[in-house]
């Protein structure tokens, strides 16, 4: 399997590959991670004109926590999220989805940008970021603007990012003091996508739920946000019912199709168990947050 | 006075560690892609896209414009030179590149030979074919009804899709059987296509000498001999000018038995082109078109009688793709499959199976089996578990009775083996012992109450391998025997040649083992050397764990030879008569005088400079071994599962493997050997597929589709092992290579349904993954 | 902002540090990392196994991080550091992770072994005693075909209690 040609450039700047992106348009591609990116390429379902590799660009990396929240740099790899304390605890449902993601190697280089920007309506960290209310920072020749996910989310591989735009940052908010969240994945072993996938992200305030994410994978044409068991939850104590019914609320935003991993039946009742399962474990980790 | 440490011979029974490890774990080896010769040019083909079309045309001319491309060779180019077509293993037809149509998705079409293989693949994408879609068949019952679209029109007077009808047994008895019957237990069930996918693909280096027109082509092959003169009858070369080289081989489990097209369209465009030319597959080439394995649509019935098995019928309906491509003993168009009455003295048995032709890729070789052996023993296996629940009995109870005992050796089976020998119970009673059967039965009882699923799988499987008898068992025409030619040199080292091909499992250390067994040398100072035809003794190669019954016994009888002739030289030596000569651990001494003693380094420095008269010289001698029977490996494998009733997950908690492979010659490579297998038949049981789409696209082209299992899903296992020899295998070796993937996937299946057993759930259909087990428990009313 | 680079260009000049050794060659932009190792250089002994990042028999560590040289274009590691099985071992012995493989029946057809091999040094650089979990986790993006990982994982625990030892 060997890729088509393509022109080549390391820009060590952000300006300098915006201007890049500018030249080449629609046939310009970037490159961070790759992970995705390449094995298109090699199957040469994907044949971009041009490469970005922003790679060298210094100071993309940083992963850190403000008081408004996470900011993670467009060169943050799922490796440094598997390996991060700061993710553990309130923002679980990140540090749970990343190991979850492909394998320990691919994790190596793979980025969270980049997963947002590709859009696989299997990829594990649309719905978790989802879950936990982030939005991108896009940079184009117009300057810079804060894209929702639910916004960025267009459709199987699809976003609302123009091709002349790089993400500079991904931002999630800050849960508040007690929180907790975590994804839940059916894959079939290792490296595979999801068959499905649920992320629960639960801010507590005075032993309600505040706010809550809950986002699911590969069980619609994109990552599907469950809104109307956030609201059911909303206010709510967690007790078994108010479990039960949000885990069947979020069944019900599902909108799997049967394919050879399962029936659509199958997928939309193991949304509903993982929601449940997610929900638990949220509480659960609250608790412990308070302890 | 003690045997001191260096005194001790390292040959059977021994762990010695593996002596072609330093290349490999040093990145040394040297696989085919590793070859690089000068001036040599990469062939990329082109696929067709679709399952069943008729080609209309195919313009190559932009492909050809493309700077650095050679040539580009189609089916029309080859069949100006009688190449177009291509014998398979079973006496069939295959297209080498597409002609009249194209009758799988993946067949190749075109190849275009360029200066590197980017932009080889260049300019495949810019060959223009035009299709004439066709109805596609995409299983063996939509390919036999009445007014199915015929796939090998090719073929003069083939008015449908069935290739063969083959059975054994006996019908009447086996009749008789089951109207005496008090019960009969039916099975209805489906082996899937799946793939050995070793982790290296399939390819080649083709050198046609134009100077002296000898054909040298290394090649990813199990069987070079038997390959070379395939390749003599098929591109009428002569025998003497082609030279297969089988260099290190990244894995096999049949996969590189057959002959692929890529091999037949390197070497003639090399022949063309007077360069080299390398075909390096890629993995959805490897997985969409080389030889795919099981596809058996299986109904097993069996008659109970007082609880007693009394009868076996099993009807089955095979699924061979475009081309009937098996490879398999000539006479056994279902391979060995008839070997399914297995661990169980069933008295009738009777085998119907009827083959039919689909637009799926051909070649069904037997990964990591012995000819369908596999099929067999998953077919009884999971009967006689159905069988047991049937008659409210333990299915282990329900063996152990009906076990072929260990008085009935030799025991002709109803299907008509002679099995060697066995004691199925020994090895039972071994991992039910480890496994802790009864406590876990009872915790299994008190999970229930709780709502929690345990399973715990037993599968006592019997395999036959090591084919043949040459008389009985041939391939294309060539009797299944293999050689091994032994020189020792006169400071006393050894050169071991051999007719078989390792992919992985360790020859170039048991067979040095096995001459320093028979001639007392150090394994270390015995080279074995396989793979190149030229320099290796004739034989049909590795595959049905046939090395070790096959070209083991070669070898244990080549030293024997020799060492016969050593015998003579020590009586030169020691001057005395050979009669009066004992021989112990490398060496010949006098009997009732030790002190008078001559080694065997002594007698092989004597070979060559101090003989006796008359004698030839040297030190060496072929043999070519025909055994007079196969070899019946068994084993009890064991399996507990826990099930997660939200999903249908289900977790492996423990593995027992007992097997009795009979005298193991290196018990750590047998071990790996088993290890690699329980995970194929895991692998198999839980998530390898290849599927087709109703349009026959290939569903599992590639590794994010065709699931292996890596170290995480792979379960721990607890081995053990019994020892019952082979009485005609000269050290008593059963041959263990396909052991575990034999008896591997009833187990984990039996396991999975006998979590769910209890609320009549009977069968699951490999592989087992969640979704089937969750619709299964939400019908059986255990849904979570 | 201008763009200093050429337009058009499908070539590139790259210098890469291989096993400590500086490389430098002319390559297609496109060229995959593994095929600059095997074919310009002629290390062979990284392989390829699956064409989708699935197999991980390409592993090589990049700048000490294990990465799959099949996902990677060389234009992309100008300047870096890689380590391929050939650099493995100090002159003359063995990396303890070779030896263990070695001692434990780690490896049967070998193919996968030089990419399992460099994950496992990886991983040990990082935790030099894992647990088995640990390793069959570190592990997971490496598929052996032949030995069922089993011996894999006593491999890797042999190497960590060597490099125990040594340290």
């Amino acid at each position: 399997m060997y890729p088509a040609r393509f022109e080549y450039h390391a820009p060590t700047s952000v300006d300098e590959a915006l201007a890049l992106l500018e030249r080449y348009g629609d046939e310009g591609k970037v490159l961070a991670g790759g992970q995705s990116l390449i094995p298109l390429m090699k199957l040469r379902f994907a044949s971009p004109g041009a490469l970005v590799d922003v790679n060298r660009i210094q100071g993309l990396d940083t992963l850190e926590e403000g008081p408004e929240g996470l900011t993670i740099g467009p060169l943050v790899r799922h490796r440094d999220c598997e390996r991060s304390q700061t993710l553990r605890g309130r923002y679980g449902v990140l540090a749970d989805a990343a190991p979850q993601i492909s394998d320990p190697i691919v994790r190596n280089l793979g980025t969270v940008a980049g997963s947002l920007a590709h859009a696989d309506p299997q990829g594990d960290w649309g719905s978790a970021l989802l879950a936990a209310g982030a939005e991108v920072e896009a940079t184009g020749p117009s300057g810079t603007r804060t894209i929702g996910l639910d916004d960025l989310f267009q459709g199987p591989f699809t976003t609302s990012l123009e091709p002349t735009e790089l993400v500079t940052a991904v931002r999630v908010p800050d849960p508040g003091p007690r929180a907790g969240g975590t994804y839940l994945k059916l894959e079939r072993k290792v490296g595979d996508f999801a068959t499905v996938g649920v992320a629960v992200h639960v801010s507590f305030a005075n032993g309600t739920v505040g706010r809550a994410g809950i986002a699911l994978t590969a069980v619609g044409p994109r990552s599907i946000r469950a809104t109307a068991a956030e609201e059911a939850l909303a206010g709510a104590t967690l007790d078994d019912d108010t479990i039960r019914h949000a885990a069947e609320l979020a069944a019900q935003a599902a909108e799997p199709r049967s394919d050879h991993r399962g029936t659509a039946d199958y997928k939309r009742s193991v949304v509903r168990v993982f929601t449940e399962r997610g929900l638990r474990k949220a509480a659960a980790a609250a608790r412990e947050e308070e302890r | 006075m003690a045997v001191s440490e260096d005194r001790v011979v390292r040959g059977i029974g021994h762990s010695v560690k593996r002596f072609e490890d330093g290349r490999f774990i040093r990145g040394r080896g040297n696989y085919v892609d590793d070859i690089v010769l000068p001036r040599m040019l990469h062939l990329e083909f082109l696929r067709s896209p679709l399952a069943h079309a008729r080609i209309r045309s195919i313009d190559t001319s932009a492909a050809e414009a493309v700077p650095g491309v050679v040539a580009v060779v189609t089916g029309e180019l080859l069949a100006q030179h009688s190449l177009a077509w291509m014998p398979t293993l079973s006496g069939d037809t295959q297209a080498v590149l597409a002609t009249d149509k194209v009758r799988f998705q993946g067949q190749e079409v075109a190849a275009v030979i360029a200066e590197s293989a980017y932009v080889a693949k260049d300019a495949t994408e810019l060959i223009d074919v035009d299709y004439e879609p066709l109805p596609p068949v995409t299983s063996p019952q939509q390919a036999l009804a009445e007014g199915a679209p015929v796939i090998r029109d090719d073929k003069e007077g083939k008015d449908s899709n069935h290739i063969y009808s083959w059975e054994a047994g006996d019908a009447a008895a086996t009749e008789q059987a089951f109207a005496e019957a008090d019960q009969v237990v039916e099975l209805e069930t489906f082996y899937p296509r799946c793939h050995p996918a070793p982790l290296e693909c399939c390819g080649c280096v083709a050198d046609v000498d134009p100077a002296t027109g000898k054909a040298t082509i290394y090649m990813t092959s199990q069987a070079p001999h038997a390959h070379r003169t395939l390749f003599a009858l098929v591109a009428g070369l002569p025998e003497h000018k082609i030279r297969i080289v089988s260099p290190d081989i990244g894995g096999g489990f049949g996969n590189k038995v057959p002959i692929y097209p890529g091999y037949v369209v390197a070497t003639a465009a090399s022949l063309l082109l007077g360069q080299p030319v390398k075909w390096i597959e890629d993995r959805t080439g490897n997985l969409i078109s080389t030889g795919f394995a099981r596809d058996y649509h299986m109904r097993g019935e069996l008659a109970v009688k007082d609880g007693r098995m009394t009868g076996l019928r099993v009807n089955m309906l095979s699924d061979n793709g475009a081309f009937f491509a098996d490879a398999q003993p000539t006479r056994c168009k279902a391979g060995l499959f008839h070997i399914v009455t297995g661990s169980y003295d069933i008295p009738a048995a009777h085998v119907q199976t009827e083959g039919a032709y689909t637009n799926k890729a051909p070649g069904g070789v037997a990964y990591r089996c012995s000819f369908r052996v596999t099929e067999a023993s998953y077919l009884i296996e999971r009967l006689v578990q159905t069988a047991a629940y049937e008659l409210g009995e333990d299915p282990v109870e329900f063996r152990r009775r009906n076990f072929v005992r260990p008085d009935q050796f030799p025991y002709k089976s109803a299907t008509g083996f002679t099995y060697d020998s066995g004691d199925y119970e020994g090895a039972l009673d071994l991992a039910l012992e480890k496994l802790g059967y009864a406590d876990l039965r009872r915790e299994q009882a008190e999970a229930r109450e709780r709502g929690e699923l345990i399973g715990i799988g037993v599968a006592t499987f019997t395999e036959v391998v090591g084919a043949g008898h040459g008389a009985e068992y041939d391939i294309a025409g060539l009797r299944m025997n293999d050689g091994a030619e032994l020189r020792i040199h006169p400071t006393g080292k050894a050169v071991l040649k051999l007719s078989v091909k390792s992919q992985g499992q360790g020859h170039e250390t048991t067979f040095a083992q096995i001459v320093a067994e028979e001639l007392g040398l150090q394994p270390e100072d015995v080279e074995v050397q396989e793979g190149d035809t030229d320099h290796t003794p004739y034989g049909l190669g590795t595959y049905a764990s046939r090395s070790t019954p096959v070209s083991g016994a070669a070898t244990s009888m080549v030293a024997r030879k020799i060492r016969k002739k050593a015998q003579k030289i020590a009586a030169h030596l020691l001057e005395a008569s050979e009669d009066d000569l004992e021989w112990s651990s490398g060496r010949f001494s006098v009997k009732g005088a030790p002190e008078k003693s001559t080694t065997i380094q002594d007698i092989a420095f004597a070979a060559y400079t101090n003989i006796p008269e008359g004698m030839e010289g040297g030190l060496e001698g072929v043999h070519y071994y025909d055994p007079p029977n196969m070899t019946y490996p068994f084993g009890a494998y064991a399996v507990v599962v826990e099930i997660d009733r939200g999903t249908g997950q289900w977790k492996v908690r423990k593995v027992v493997a007992v097997d009795d492979c009979g005298v193991r010659i290196n018990p750590m490579i047998v071990e790996g050997q088993i290890m690699g297998g329980l995970t194929e038949g895991f692998a198999i049981a839980a998530m390898e597929l290849i599927d087709f789409d109703e349009d026959g696209n290939c569903i599992g082209a590639n590794l994010m589709d065709y699931l292996i299992p890596t170290s995480w899903e792979t379960p721990a296992f607890d081995l053990g092992m019994t020892e019952t020899p082979s009485p005609h295998h000269p050290l008593g070796a059963k041959g263990v290579g396909e052991s575990a993937t034999v008896g591997a996937p009833a187990a984990f299946v039996n396991a999975v349904v006998d979590a769910l057993a209890h609320a009549g759930v009977r069968n699951l259909e490999m592989p087992v993954t969640p979704d089937k087990v969750w619709v299964a428990l939400q019908e059986a009313g255990l849904g979570g | 902002m201008t763009v200093a680079a050429e337009t058009g260009s499908l070539t590139r000049a790259i210098t890469v540090t291989v096993n400590g050794e500086a490389r430098s060659a002319e390559v297609e932009n496109r060229l995959l990392l593994v095929h600059f190792l095997r074919q310009t250089l002629g290390l062979t002994g990284t392989h390829v196994g699956c064409d989708t990042t699935s197999c991980g028999a390409c592993t090589v560590l990049l700048d000490g991080t294990p990465v799959k040289s099949c996902t990677v274009f060389a234009v992309s590691v100008e300047g870096r550091e890689v380590t391929t099985v050939e650099g493995l071992a100090p002159a003359g012995g063995l990396h303890p992770v070779q030896e263990g493989f070695h001692e434990e029946h780690g490896l049967q057809c070998g193919f996968c072994t030089p990419g399992m091999m460099l994950a496992s040094a990886a991983l040990l650089a990082e935790n030099p005693d894992p647990s088995e979990e640990e390793i069959r986790w570190a592990l997971s993006g490496n598929i052996c075909r032949c030995t069922g990982y089993q011996n894999i994982v006593k491999a890797v625990q042999h190497a960590g209690a060597k490099l125990r030892e040594g340290s």
